[in-house]
């Protein structure tokens, strides 16, 4: 029979006073499996734990009762503490008689009665643990950035300097994401690509940094430490090696396609880079608008004048197969599509603009080299618009939620409007206006007092085009009656979404997603980066609107959460998984319908088939435990016969006088 | 009389809700009925069938299963499972005399102490409410 020893702990008085401690010890000794059983005023302290370690040498003890707080807190201690004494750490069971119940009971009597019950299932259930080891995994070196912009690039970076190799991948032709497009950054007003680019080259050449553009994430198996990612790099048409980025190719392209880039302000050609200063500096070839592709090897003409014969029109989308030991995901966001109000007239009325046309507009390397003007007649408009939460705060045709980061954006771009037009009239009409963070109240004040922008609190409900002139009609909440600005351009702050692929992302790497499609981090307060997947993280607007400097801090914080695990050699976790019972296992393999994590493979036993649990992809739920029709599965820490000691525990109340067994050492 | 009728509730609480909005409850000082004695399993997925035959045959007048919100699950589905598989179990509990108010299936959070307090608070009354043990221990297998 297993010897065991059972320690209460008084709490100072948080159990003591709720609880007769001494009445607890005495019964616990009552107990057959119980040959040592003491208290003490705070077990977990140092001499606590003393106490623990010498009763397990002294009386042999081979298993342990701590009866005190939840184990959700002390339980590590005490496994510390007992393995500290040479005993196995999973033989020690934490009764919770704080918590669970001095804290929350009225009757002294009632209390202790729980106590001597939440004991006795312990002790039960000690009996039929068994000593059990850590599971060990080897960890890839390696890490996965999912997404090219600002935050990928950051967190790329900083795992990159320490040494680790990291693969970067981007979807678009470029890294860069959104920071590339804006003209400059709030509130110190930093020329947005100036600040950017250095930082987007520094990555491509960092020797540890392998960049994949134009490339997905296609699959991801494996664990953490030991991921297998599978990424499909579209066919770009052009050798990445050959191109020297000379641009003839982009000259002569005869299709024109409205550039993304730009926001539709420009177009680009079939064959393209998105800008300028793109990383890679190699284009790319859209298949899907180039006429060779379209008419069967028509035009050809890039090929023709491409002096270092880099263009190839052969090649297939390529997948590549790749280790990694942690992931961070980084994807961004898409601005909230205008046209979804109607009202407002975007798409109808050349001068109604979003966000991100404003942005080129008045960007100096954008398609007017930064001259702010109206795109019906090219004018410099005298009164400018800005409207607020397009798409945000606006449950019926937007998104509930505030995109937080628009009430700055159009400050800043009120404040460049000033910058550009001394002369002009600028209205920003807001529901409220949101500056929190550094600089930021004191940047829209500047705009309101020194920049001479007037910002008025109301919801515009229509801008309509009357004789070359855009009315925008609005409530004002000041004077609480409507009111009408004739303007020559207006400018919707169109709020932050997530991307649409999000979810389907969000199903290949298995982690979660809310009902926007933002991926949701462990816990929302103290483990804002990390997923429900350990060994993946989020970093900047893929979690949840943010601005630059938050998405870039989230990103060094999930680079130094992914190199927790990167800077091991090894991973230790508990080894809380399920195990099959080859003998009893009737390969029916329903098991694996039920397991989420993809646990479960086939094995061969006696030359039958039967499942198999791979312990480094299982997380131990128990879901198969619970659902095999065999009994063949079983778990190695909550397991069916330790679960069922605690239940019989309950109701095995030794009869009155009845000694203990164990008989020895009793204090 | 039900004033005598002090029922012993069996708790099936899932590791990272349930169990711990017990745990905030009691941080909290929410103070609720006694009468449940909490074993810690990873997840309401966790629970066989068997855990509850097992404890109303040794003599449990309730078994109370916590687990986490729909789509909250830590395991992601576990929850789901475990709402199937209660359905069964209550029913068929329910044919051999077992009546439905003796088991429950609650989602807690880890941030709900007050709803833990309130649920259980609940639950306990309504077993309170039948103011005897159950068939299964009045005549279960010892008799
Ligand atoms: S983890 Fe709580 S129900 Fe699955």
């Amino acid at each position: 029979m297993r010897k065991v020893g059972v320690f209460v702990c008084h709490c100072g008085t948080n159990i003591a006073a709720m609880v007769d401690v001494a009445k607890v010890v005495e019964e616990s000794r009552d107990l057959p499996e119980v040959v040592f059983a003491t208290d003490y005023q705070f077990t977990c302290s140092a001499p606590g734990q003393d106490q623990i370690k010498d009763a397990i040498r002294e009386h042999n003890l081979d298993g342990v009762v701590v009866a005190a707080c939840s184990p959700r807190m002390h339980e590590p201690t005490f496994r510390n503490a007992v393995a500290g004494a040479g005993l196995n750490p999973y033989l020690v069971e934490m009764a919770n008689i704080r918590e669970h119940d001095s804290w929350v009971a009225t009757d002294r009597d009632e209390a202790t009665r729980k106590a001597v019950d939440l004991v006795r299932m312990k002790v039960k259930k000690v009996a039929k643990l068994e000593p059990l080891e850590e599971i060990r995994l080897p960890v890839t070196k390696k890490a996965l950035v999912i997404g090219g912009g600002v935050a990928g690039i950051q967190a790329a970076l900083d795992i990159a300097n320490t040494g680790i190799d990291v693969l970067l991948v981007e979807k678009e032709p470029s890294i860069g994401g959104h920071m590339a497009q804006y003209d400059k950054t709030f509130p110190t007003l930093d020329c947005a690509s100036c600040i950017l680019t250095p930082r987007m080259v520094e990555a491509a050449q960092h020797p540890r940094i392998t960049l994949h553009t134009y490339s997905e994430v296609a699959e991801v198996s494996g664990f953490v430490g030991d991921f297998e990612v599978k990424i499909r790099m579209r066919a770009r048409s052009i050798d990445l090696e050959k191109c020297t980025g000379c641009g003839d190719c982009l000259e002569k392209c005869p299709v024109k396609v409205p550039s993304e880039f730009d926001a539709g302000l420009a177009d680009r050609g079939a064959v393209y880079r998105p800008f300028p200063q793109a990383v890679p500096n190699v284009p790319v070839i859209d298949r899907e608008h180039c006429t060779y592709f379209l008419k069967d090897g028509k035009c050809g003409i890039c090929q023709k004048i491409c002096p270092t014969d880099a263009i190839d029109y052969s090649g297939d989308d390529e997948i590549i197969t790749e280790k990694v030991g942690a992931i961070v995901v980084a994807t961004g966001f898409h601005f909230f599509d205008a046209a979804k109000y109607t009202e407002y007239g975007y798409g109808a009325y050349p001068d109604v603009i979003s966000w991100l046309q404003y942005e080129r507009l008045t960007n100096a390397s954008g398609p007017t080299g930064g001259k702010l003007k109206r795109l019906s007649d090219g004018k410099e408009p005298e009164t400018i618009v800005f409207i607020h939460c397009v798409g945000s705060r606006d449950p019926s045709k937007g998104f509930p939620y505030c995109s937080r980061i628009c009430c700055m954006a159009t400050a800043k771009h009120a404040v460049i409007a000033r910058s550009k037009l001394p002369n002009a009239q600028i209205f920003s009409f807001y529901i409220d206006i949101r500056a929190a963070g550094k600089g930021y109240e004191e940047f829209v004040r500047r705009a309101i007092e020194n920049e001479d922008v007037q910002f008025i609190k109301g919801r515009p409900a229509r801008v309509l085009s009357k004789n070359g002139k855009l009315i925008v009609r609005s409530e004002n909440a000041f004077t609480g009656r409507p009111m009408e600005v004739d303007a020559d351009l207006v400018v919707l702050t169109n709020g932050a979404q997530a991307q649409d692929d999000a979810p389907e992302l969000a199903l290949i790497l298995g982690i979660g997603y809310d009902q926007y499609g933002f991926y949701t981090e462990l816990h929302p307060k103290l483990r804002p980066v990390e997923t429900n997947r350990a060994g993946i993280f989020l970093a900047g607007m893929c979690q949840g609107p943010k601005d630059i400097p938050e998405s870039v801090s989230q990103a060094s914080a999930a680079a130094a959460k992914a190199l927790q695990i990167l800077s091991k050699g090894e991973l230790a976790r508990e080894p809380q998984v399920a195990e099959v019972n080859a003998m009893r296992c009737t390969g029916c393999m329903d098991c694996r319908e039920v397991c989420f994590y993809t646990a479960i493979e086939e094995d061969e036993f006696m030359r039958r088939k039967v499942a198999k649990v791979n312990p480094g992809v299982c997380q131990g739920c128990g879901a198969c435990v619970a659902h095999c029709p065999d009994g063949a599965l079983e778990m190695k820490i909550f397991n069916d016969e330790q679960i069922h000691a605690e239940i019989t525990g309950l109701f095995a109340v030794p009869s009155a006088g009845a000694a203990g067994g164990g008989g020895a050492a009793r204090e | 009389m039900s004033s005598d009728y002090d029922p012993t509730i069996v708790g099936l609480l899932c590791n990272w809700c349930t169990y711990a909005g017990a745990d905030l409850a009691g941080t909290t000082r929410i103070k609720h009925p006694q009468n449940m004695r909490a074993i810690r399993i990873p997840c309401s997925g966790r629970v066989s069938p068997h855990f509850l035959f097992t404890s109303f045959f040794q003599g449990a007048d309730g078994v109370f299963i916590g687990g986490c919100h729909p789509a909250d699950c830590h395991y992601t589905n576990g929850n789901y499972y475990a709402r199937r598989r209660f359905a069964l179990m209550k029913s068929l509990l329910d044919f051999v005399g077992v009546e439905p108010e003796r088991m429950a299936l609650e989602w807690v959070s880890a941030s709900e102490g007050d709803r833990f307090a309130e649920v259980v608070t609940k639950f306990t009354e309504g077993v309170k409410g039948l103011r005897r043990p159950s068939a299964l221990k009045r005549d279960g297998l010892e008799s």
